[in-house]
């Protein structure tokens, strides 16, 4: 396990082409290109805001403007639920490559993952457009905390996408199980709603890891009065290194089966 | 030539059957609860049994067998795809695996872009694919399309541009799954002659494939398997000779089942006989339009029919040029004296290739009764490799038929020359002194 972890930093040089192959591949035709992945979440930010700010009438204290508060979070969230998706499904469309090309095929979610970060990536100049316009600001000396945020979310989705995907080469309903599990995910964490109006359900809140993280990137960006979720970030940064290792050690076992049974 | 390239030492792989596992779905797995029973080693099906093989460093190594016989799976464990139930697996040196030509390929994007992928895929960095870019795209053919999107390639194309990245791979050891059939004639030969650059500098190369006159020319030794399990190994002449002999001998087996089967269908069967007389078909009017069957009035009957070789060994198979016996048991149960004897010889998809009979070579009946034996000899059996059909009957100077046999017994030619036609006249070349061959291998 630990070799076939070190064998995949050789490979790094392939996850970078496939993921530019994968983000070359996607828009490739279309006429707008690129620029779809900033045009994406801004119809999605448009959306929300719309329904939320005006046909629901939110108006919770503190969590004007809505829509900056509310894309905060469902960013990246956005970044997790297609991953997601896309890495369960990647040993079973990567089949041909699995049984034809000898590479490690943790490469396949991985890739899937960061192409989808890249997604992300781009779609932040549309959040800080928003913040600009609406003048928020965000927690300035905090904000060196994003980027453990987001490795901390990248190694929480590798770990599930990697488990995930090695039991949909077995379980192909895995795959509408996890469909249709994030949208009830969705709706559990404290993405388009905040955490402080539910006190009663603090305590299911925190067993939700995605709570942490989306907390985390509200209180950086949008609320006032510093970080101080920072040790559950924490926390669960250590519980996906934990995560990881099982999920890696998992995957490594059924390693073999998968030539065969894609 | 000394120390091993790859060696497999008592290699078994048993691949579990999935059609006889049902849990399939996470459902059924867990509603059944009979997951522990399902994965019980019956449900298995075991691809190579305790193989052992191995191929010295820069020989040219061939493996062949039959469909299903275990070559791929061979393959895919030296390419460390799948790995062994049982037994080692070692492999010295850079692989590369022609198993799929341009497995991963990305449809949408360039020639030039997925050259680079497949490339770093198959273990190549970055820099030694841009410096053998252009060698890879001219061997390719693709100088004018390779910044076209992959999609838009013809099967060639696809296939040339697939090949010519693997072999560009500059492999120690490189594995050739019946690839050779791509592209055009000039392709194939630039392909192996690319194979022989690679042997000429001391790499190896392990070949999978059908063509046995490749094996026999190219390389310098062979392994036979068979239903998983190794026959032969060694000089590929020999290997190939006993595994040519094998697939005529289970032909002869079909052929002779396919015989006694026809027989049967048309009712008199082989030997056993009734004695009545067999239906009588009124429609005999075109012999050569009828499908195959079996019927006369019964006054006279063939009960058997068999071929045999010059050592009068009953068979099905023949060889080009060899001497061929037809052998007709025949049966008259009250003297019979206006008898004709007739043979009709077709090929495969019905044209008729020779057809005599004793009345046309001016014999004249005179008398038969009880049991009697009709001998054909064809000294030289001058056909080319196919399947042929024989007619065999008696019948009256009028051509009333006593028992006519139609298309129901068949006959295999194998030949070592793959000729075209029907018929190969004995013939040779004589050239003038200003014209020269290459010795023969």
């Amino acid at each position: 396990m630990w070799h076939n972890l070190g064998q995949l930093l050789r490979y790094r040089g392939l996850i970078q082409s496939l993921v530019a192959r994968d983000l070359k591949a996607r828009y490739r035709g279309s006429m707008l290109g690129f620029f779809w992945s900033f045009v994406n979440p801004l119809l999605l930010l448009t959306i929300y805001s719309f329904v939320f700010t005006y046909l629901l009438q939110n108006r919770a204290e503190g969590l004007q403007p809505y829509a900056v508060f509310m894309f905060t979070a469902l960013l990246p969230w956005t970044w997790f639920s297609s991953s997601l998706t896309e890495a369960t499904g990647s040993l079973i469309s990567g089949g041909n490559l699995i049984k034809k090309v000898l590479f490690p095929a943790e490469v396949l979610p991985f890739v899937t993952i960061l192409s989808n970060m890249v997604h992300f990536l781009l779609g932040l100049p549309i959040l800080i457009g928003f913040m600009v316009y609406y003048h928020v600001t965000p927690d300035w000396p905090q904000l060196p905390w994003f980027l453990v945020i987001v490795s901390v979310q990248l190694l929480f989705t590798a770990a599930l996408s990697l488990f995930l995907s090695a039991l949909a080469v077995h379980f192909r309903d895995v795959r509408d199980l996890v469909s249709n599990l994030l949208t009830f995910w969705f709706f559990a964490t404290p993405i388009i709603y905040s955490y402080k109006d539910f006190p009663n359900y603090k305590n299911y809140f925190d067993w939700n890891p995605f709570t942490h993280l989306a907390i985390s990137y509200q209180e950086i960006l949008f609320f006032d009065g510093g970080f101080g979720h920072w040790k559950w970030l924490l926390a669960l940064g250590g519980g996906s290194v934990v995560l990881f290792l099982a999920a890696y050690w998992v995957f490594d076992r059924l390693r073999d089966s998968f030539s065969e049974a894609v | 030539m000394s120390s091993p390239a790859i060696t497999l030492e008592h290699v078994s792989k048993i691949y579990r059957r999935y059609g006889g596992r049902q849990f399939s779905t996470l459902k059924s797995a867990l509603l059944s609860g009979d997951l522990v029973r399902k994965l019980r080693p019956e449900e298995t099906f075991q691809a190579l049994k305790d193989v052992s093989f191995t191929v010295p460093k820069g020989c040219t190594y061939g493996v062949v067998g039959r469909n299903g016989s275990g070559k791929s799976t061979a393959l895919k464990l030296v390419a460390g795809i799948t790995k062994p139930t049982i037994g080692t697996v070692q492999v010295e040196g850079r692989i590369s695996a022609l198993i799929e030509l341009g497995a991963g390929f990305h449809p949408e994007i360039s020639g030039r872009e997925n050259v680079f992928i497949n490339g770093i895929m198959l273990g190549l960095t970055k820099k030694e694919i841009t410096k053998r870019f252009d060698e890879i795209v001219e061997f390719a053919e693709l100088t004018e399309f390779i910044d076209a999107p992959v999609k838009t390639y013809s099967s060639g194309m696809y296939m040339r541009l697939g090949f010519a990245v693997a072999i560009h791979v500059d492999p120690d050891v490189l594995l050739v799954d019946e690839v050779l059939a791509v592209g055009d004639e000039g392709f194939t030969h630039k392909c192996l002659d690319k194979f022989g650059e690679f042997k000429r500098r001391g790499k190896t190369i392990l070949l999978v494939t059908h063509s046995l006159g490749l094996v026999e020319r190219f390389c310098d030794e062979a392994v036979w398997l068979d239903a998983g399990e190794k026959k032969a190994e060694g000089d590929p002449t020999r290997v190939v000779g006993t595994y040519v002999t094998d697939v005529a001998r289970q032909e002869e087996r079909f052929l002779a089942a396919s015989d006694e089967k026809a027989k049967h269908d048309a009712g008199g069967a082989g030997q056993a006989t009734p004695a009545g007389p067999v239906e009588v078909e009124s429609h005999f009017g075109d012999m050569n339009q009828a499908g195959e069957g079996r019927w006369g009035s019964g006054g006279v009957e063939i009960a058997s029919v068999d071929f045999q070789d010059e050592k009068g060994q009953s068979t099905h198979v023949f060889h080009t040029g060899e001497l061929m016996r037809v052998i007709l048991g025949v049966k008259a149960a009250s003297p019979v004296r206006d008898f004709v004897f007739g043979i009709g010889l077709f090929t495969a998809d019905g044209a008729m290739v020779y057809g005599t009979n004793t009345d046309i070579e001016e014999l004249e009946s005179d008398r038969l009764e009880g049991e009697a034996t009709v001998t054909l000899t064809v000294d030289s059996l001058d056909l080319v490799e196919g399947t042929y059909k024989l007619d065999v009957a008696v019948h009256k100077r009028d051509g009333a038929p006593y028992d006519y046999h139609r298309l129901l017994h068949t006959f295999r030619v194998k030949s070592r020359i793959k000729d075209g036609g029907i018929y190969r006249p004995k013939h040779r070349w004589d050239f003038s002194t200003a014209i020269k061959f290459k010795p023969p291998k």
